[in-house]
């Protein structure tokens, strides 16, 4: 019953209740219909162009490079979009085509909140009604996000259950969705979530990997030999992936939240805990999920909102299935270093989500040659962060940390290096 | 054998089936008074699996299965329970409701032995639909539903495929929403039943839940289904009694009776 496939490989499909399914069959039928319709693609285009500045630039980031001494690297500067953040791409695409299918009611959920400024952002341009579901713990820690989301008149919607966290904000919003079906499109923020929500948010984040690299070729005359972006539910990383697919020499990297370590469970990290994460279905979607022994969906731990969740994109888990995309880990301490280290050497400030990118650069760059170039998504800023990481970062050393450090992981940056101490 | 058993359980029209969660608001009090409910007018039961993120539930199951949990309830419990109760001579199907990861992470093959010999007669899980169900149901085998469910939203096209091939009852959400008590049965409901009517297999019991609150609304819908499903509502009753098994055996007591002799 479904137009596109349903799955990758074995990953994804849609586990909702039987209320959703034809909502979902419908957002499929009129999803295929606008990506085939030149009006409307003209229509996002425009917006993509005029309103959110696309393309973004590709940077260079020279003294990066010069201090980690081996790849060149590359910056995509998703950062520089209109609300600072990837988000927006997939924002645009989704509230064009609710309007479409004539619904004027969004709802959508998010973590570090980008993603509700990005709706909100939309829904005000295209004067839409909009409601943004974020778990109290991280309305806690990304409070200008939530002042910015109310500025554009958007109602935020606290959710105090569970976690208190993306996952809980995401089974509030499709509860309000279940309820209000047939007024409301659900704008759901990453490439997860039932059929065809995977499939239709890759296809507007491909914008970063299709300028990417026509970027890369005008720039360097050639692909990049890797691409590495962070992993929360996966869609600026399947955005900048989709783009190099069929380059079998770049290699394209993941990086997932590894929190305080994969040892202690405290981490978001779905492919390198055996342990916790299992096959599974969360949100509609058949995937890698962070769970207990009984099935049930485990609490996770990130100093990024935007990472820290319990399940990954069916997208990925196929990917890392085919050998075509690699995943790997950036533990708090390491993305707090790297949140720094492109602060003080490139004057970017990095969204702590993208600092997860950045510092698998850190370690990667070192053990590449000086004529191979890396390529970061670097998915958004850092302005939002402030708040968690100043107290975090409050000793002036850690500023100023050494590759060296970094490069085994060790991380001995201020980080959350305090709390860690007291564990010991 | 529990397909026979469930056909059986609806000879008594309209059917009274409530819902409960293992572990709510103790595992002590959640069997006594599913033992009660079984004793007192309930013809079918549905024993709730707890689930950490249940979101087809509204605030009063959410935080029952969540109070369950920090009981430490699991489905090992959830089996033991029903092993339990038929050992203090509850004999009428009792259903398992509860969504798909638990159930898939004990694995399909063992859920199905596990849940056969705890003596379950069914299972519901509110985010399978048939689409996705394949698996499940080649495990359970022709013998074990997996109660399939249909929505306000469904279309007649998707009805008729849905009823072509279910099993056991279908479960009618009466409306478009998550559970809970509402003021009032769906306006829509009268049109809805008569829609799936003609759908559905010759025999096929058409059971109505979701919002079910009061005795005289389970007695408006069961003049037109064959079976009224009551959660949130029984959910409510137990958490705020002093003596949840009486409360269970009062309320399936006042259900019976508002339900007694109105069938379609
Ligand atoms: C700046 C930024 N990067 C990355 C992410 C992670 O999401 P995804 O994996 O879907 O790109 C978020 C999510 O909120 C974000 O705000």
């Amino acid at each position: 019953m479904t137009i596109l496939p349903s799955k990758f490989g074995s990953y994804g499909g849609r586990y909702v209740p039987e209320t959703l399914m034809p909502a979902l069959e419908q957002l499929e039928a009129e999803f295929t219909r606008a990506r085939d319709d030149r009006a409307f693609q003209q229509k996002l285009n425009g917006l993509l162009v005029d309103y959110a500045g696309r393309p973004t630039p590709i940077t260079y980031a020279s003294r990066l490079s010069e201090r980690l001494g081996g790849a060149r690297i590359y910056l995509k500067r998703e950062d520089l979009a209109h609300t600072g953040a990837h988000k927006i791409n997939n924002a645009l695409g989704q509230a064009l085509l609710a309007q479409r299918m004539g619904k004027r009611r969004i709802i959508a959920e998010t973590g570090a909140g980008q993603h509700g400024v990005a709706s909100a952002t939309a829904c005000a341009l295209l004067g839409l009604e909009c409601a943004v579901y974020m778990g109290e713990v991280d309305m806690a820690r990304q409070a200008p996000n939530v002042f910015r989301m109310r500025l554009l008149g958007a109602e935020v919607r606290p959710v105090s259950s569970g976690s208190r966290t993306l996952k809980d904000a995401i089974n509030e919003a499709i509860r309000d969705w279940v309820t209000n079906v047939e007024t409301t499109h659900y704008l759901l923020g990453s490439a997860l979530g039932p059929h065809p929500y995977p499939t239709m948010v890759r296809e507007f984040q491909k914008v970063i990997g299709r300028e990417a690299r026509t970027q890369m070729l005008a720039k360097t005359g050639r692909t990049p030999d890797a691409a590495v972006a962070c992993v929360g539910g996966g869609s600026n990383a399947i955005g900048l992936f989709s783009g190099f697919l069929d380059d079998p020499d770049v290699a394209l990297i993941g990086v997932e939240a590894g929190g305080e370590g994969i040892a202690g469970g405290k981490h978001a990290s779905r492919f390198s805990d055996p342990e916790r994460s299992r096959l599974g279905v969360l949100h509609g979607t058949h995937t890698f999920v962070l769970q207990t022994p009984d099935g049930q969906i485990a609490e996770t731990h990130s100093v990024s909102a935007g990472l820290d969740y319990a399940a990954v994109g069916p997208e990925h888990a196929h990917l890392r299935d085919l050998g075509r995309a690699e995943y790997t880990v950036a533990t708090d301490a390491e993305a707090l270093a790297a949140f720094s280290l492109l602060s003080t050497l490139e004057g970017i400030i990095p969204a702590l989500e993208s600092a997860h990118a950045v510092a698998e650069a850190v370690r990667r760059a070192p053990k590449m040659k000086p004529d191979q170039i890396l390529l970061i998504c670097l998915s958004g800023r850092g302005d939002k962060d402030l708040d968690t990481v100043t107290p975090l970062l409050a000793s002036p050393p850690s500023l100023k940390p050494s590759p060296v450090s970094l490069a085994n992981g060790e991380g001995k940056s201020g980080g959350t290096g305090r709390r860690k101490s007291e564990r010991k | 054998m529990p397909l026979a058993e469930i056909k059986l359980a609806f000879q008594r029209k309209p059917a009274f089936m409530p819902y409960l969660p293992v572990g709510y608001p103790t595992l002590a009090d959640s069997i006594d008074a599913l033992e009660a409910l079984g004793k007192n007018g309930a013809d079918l039961i549905e024993v709730g699996i707890p689930f950490s993120d249940p979101l087809a539930d509204g605030p009063v199951i959410q935080q029952a299965t969540h109070t369950a949990l920090e009981n430490g309830v699991t489905l090992g419990s959830v089996f033991d329970a029903l092993r339990e109760l038929r050992r203090r001579g509850v004999a009428i199907p009792l259903i398992l409701m509860g969504y798909y990861n638990p159930i898939f992470r004990r694995g399909l093959e063992a859920f199905r032995r596990d849940a056969l010999a705890a003596g379950a007669d069914g299972v519901i899980v509110p985010d399978l639909p048939p689409e996705e169900s394949g698996e499940l149901e080649q495990a359970l085998g022709g013998d074990f539903p997996c109660i399939r469910m249909l929505a306000p939203t469904t279309s007649a096209d998707r009805a008729q495929k849905i009823c072509a091939s279910a099993k056991g009852f279908l479960y009618l959400v009466s409306v478009t929403g998550v559970t809970g008590a509402r003021d009032k049965v769906s306006a829509g409901l009268p049109e809805f039943i008569a829609r799936v009517r003609g759908a559905v297999p010759q025999g096929l019991p058409l059971c109505v839940g979701f919002g079910i609150a009061s005795p005289a609304q389970a007695a408006e819908v069961g003049r037109i289904a064959d079976g009224v499903i009551v959660g949130s509502a029984c959910v409510r009753a137990l958490g705020e009694a002093q003596q949840p098994k009486l409360a269970a055996a009062n309320l399936a007591r006042a259900f019976r009776a508002a339900l007694k002799g109105i069938g379609p």
